[in-house]
């Protein structure tokens, strides 16, 4: 008999693969149809969005924001705008909270009705994938009706939102609620006692609770893990201390927990979208402070001071007291934070960005060691991975 | 100021714990600024500083959410890593700050917090912040073979290489940024602050 020398194999998966969500690259080390060892190259989609936020004032900033996590825009516009908030002391009006709120939520479900579509998808249900984008489609027409655009909102401010809403449009959200709650029932019905479905996500890529905390994972990876952890509960921002929703936890962490978690968490986005829309206050949308507001359109045609308040505001900015500060949103992916350091000039000085995806793909390595190629595919779907944040 | 101080902290706690930290640590220094805590503490010190906030089961942070550094070319310890730190148990947060010199390496918390891996690689990637003890330190987001440390506050906006396809070597070729207008940075701060405008007092804002 001779030396039979047997050696792993290196497979090199993406850049360019329909389940790498994206430009990710991963460098997997096998062991037959085992993975020995996952070595994910990000960096493909670097665009420098913190150095470029160092060269612009606080409100051309925020539409980079939209830009990183591209599926939940405004969750992310949220944190950079609550940073600058706290260094200048603001007070919100009611108002804006709510709205904020409101966008929040239902950013949460066209975050969350794009993972569990794609990780159907990935495991080869088409239907939940095309039932779930026409709902996404719905949402961003509200996006649109807001602000003006369907994905890259740019819909927050420092010290409230853009404007109002357009008259009507809560009634169109509330019709969509009704809706929506028949296609998470039957997305459910599709899925959760398909066998196919079953065998690819349950026990797979199982996160302990303690791996959970070691590896940083926030949002969904450390709620399917049994830790009941999401910020608008633990450190509430804007009204979410006064709204009632539930926070659904897994119990074994793997990747089946995570889908119901995250279809749980719709349902109970739907049930916050109602109460923001029924407590709506009236009043304005962005913080009288004149230093922040821009002037009203018709002042400008009349006050010289307006016109050159509008003036310096959009070209020079709001000046931030210099500080710093650390700010974080429950994003649909996890905690999304803001590093936000001023030198009280008119532009952040450095403002590092926390993406909950750069945490979790870090992970991916110890959670598919062992697991078989096809699970890599799974595990990374519900990582709920969008290379605009990692990457930044 | 501190929203998180009522609740889970009843009778400031924390903040004596805090103090015990720098009763440890001599060169620890804490203070509390916009509702963040924040320790400043000495480089050699961090790893020990970081497993003492994990482990002390009054604080408990066991998460490290983030870790990044800020570059001051001004200051003789040019860069400060910063460590971002959740405990859950007591919903808490706290940040810890290094300063330290340019090429002088920081001590690697990899051991402390597996999280700290990519983070520290990051740092290293764009500020060029060695860290001591690393076990895999490469570049992470930029591109294979680059040059330089972007996030250096003296790192051009425009880079330094761009690339193209070219069509003769049928490949992507790598030149020297060449802008056709020289880079334009402009600077609208007034030195004067003014009187504040009237605030505009409708509610119709456009």
């Amino acid at each position: 008999m001779t030396d039979v020398q047997i050696q792993n194999l290196t497979l090199n998966f993406g850049p360019q693969h329909p389940a790498a969500h994206g430009v990710l690259r991963l460098v997997l080390e096998m062991d037959g149809e085992v993975v020995e060892r996952a070595d994910p190259h990000i960096g493909l989609l670097h665009r420098g969005t913190e150095k470029l936020i160092e060269h612009k004032t606080y409100v051309q900033a925020i539409p980079y924001f939209d830009r990183l996590d591209y599926v939940s825009p405004m969750a992310q516009e949220h944190a950079f705008v609550l940073a600058a908030e706290r260094l200048l002391e603001l007070d919100i009006p009611p108002r804006a909270q709510y709205l904020r709120v409101l966008f929040d939520e239902i950013t949460r479900v066209l975050n969350h009705a794009l993972q569990v579509g794609a990780q159907a998808l990935d495991l080869g249900a088409t239907t939940p994938f095309l039932w779930l984008f026409e709902e996404r489609e719905k949402l961003m027409g509200f996006y649109e009706a807001a602000s003006g655009a369907r994905l890259h909102a740019a819909y927050y401010r420092v010290g409230g939102v853009h404007r109002d809403l357009p008259p009507g449009l809560t009634d169109e959200i509330l019709a969509w609620a009704d809706g929506f709650e028949t296609i998470l029932a039957d997305v459910e019905e599709l899925l959760n006692e398909n066998r196919i479905f079953r065998q690819r996500t349950v026990d797979i890529g199982v996160v302990t609770a303690k791996d959970a905390l070691a590896w940083g994972f926030t949002g969904p990876m450390i709620r399917g893990s049994g830790i009941a952890w999401d910020l608008r509960r633990a450190q509430p921002y804007e009204v979410y201390a006064d709204l009632d929703f539930k926070v659904p936890v897994g119990t074994n962490g793997d990747c089946f927990d995570r889908y119901l978690l995250r279809l749980e968490e719709m349902r109970q986005s739907v049930g916050l979208i109602r109460q923001c829309v029924a407590r709506l206050p009236a009043g304005p949308v962005l913080a009288g402070n004149p230093r922040i507001r821009p002037p009203a359109r018709g002042d400008m045609k009349h006050s010289m001071e307006a016109l050159i308040a509008h003036f310096k505001l959009f070209t020079e900015g709001v000046r931030v007291p210099e500080g710093e500060v650390y700010a974080a949103v429950e994003a649909p992916k996890g905690e999304f934070g803001v590093y936000l350091v001023a030198d009280g000039g008119s532009r952040p000085y450095r403002c590092h960005i926390r993406a909950p995806g750069f945490a979790h793909l870090q992970g991916l390595d110890a959670m598919v060691r062992g697991h078989q190629l096809a699970d890599v595919v799974a595990c990374i779907a519900s990582l709920d991975i969008v290379f605009g944040e990692v990457d930044r | 100021m501190s929203e998180f101080s009522e609740g889970s902290d009843p009778g400031g706690a924390h903040a004596a714990l805090l103090s015990a930290v720098q009763r440890d640590f001599p060169t620890a220094r804490g203070q509390s600024r916009f509702g963040d805590d924040e320790l400043q503490v000495a480089a050699p010190d961090i790893a020990r500083v970081l497993t003492y906030l994990r482990d002390e089961p009054g604080l408990r942070f066991a998460q490290l959410v983030d870790l990044c550094a800020v570059d001051y070319p001004e200051r003789p310890n040019r860069f400060e890593v910063v460590y971002q730190l959740l405990s859950v148990v007591h919903n808490r947060r706290v940040r810890v700050k290094v300063a330290v010199p340019e090429d002088a390496p920081v001590p690697s918390v990899v051991e402390v917090f597996p999280a700290a891996n990519w983070y520290e690689r990051e740092v290293w990637d764009l500020f060029g912040i060695a860290f001591d003890g690393h076990p895999d330190l490469r570049r992470i987001l930029t591109d294979y073979g680059f040059q330089g440390h972007p996030l250096r506050r003296d790192f051009p906006l425009s880079g330094k290489v761009e690339v193209r396809y070219d069509d003769g070597l049928k490949r992507v070729v790598y030149e020297p940024v060449h802008l056709p207008q020289a880079f334009r940075e402009f600077d609208f701060e007034s030195p004067w602050e003014g009187a504040p405008p009237a605030a505009p007092e409708d509610p119709e804002h456009d």
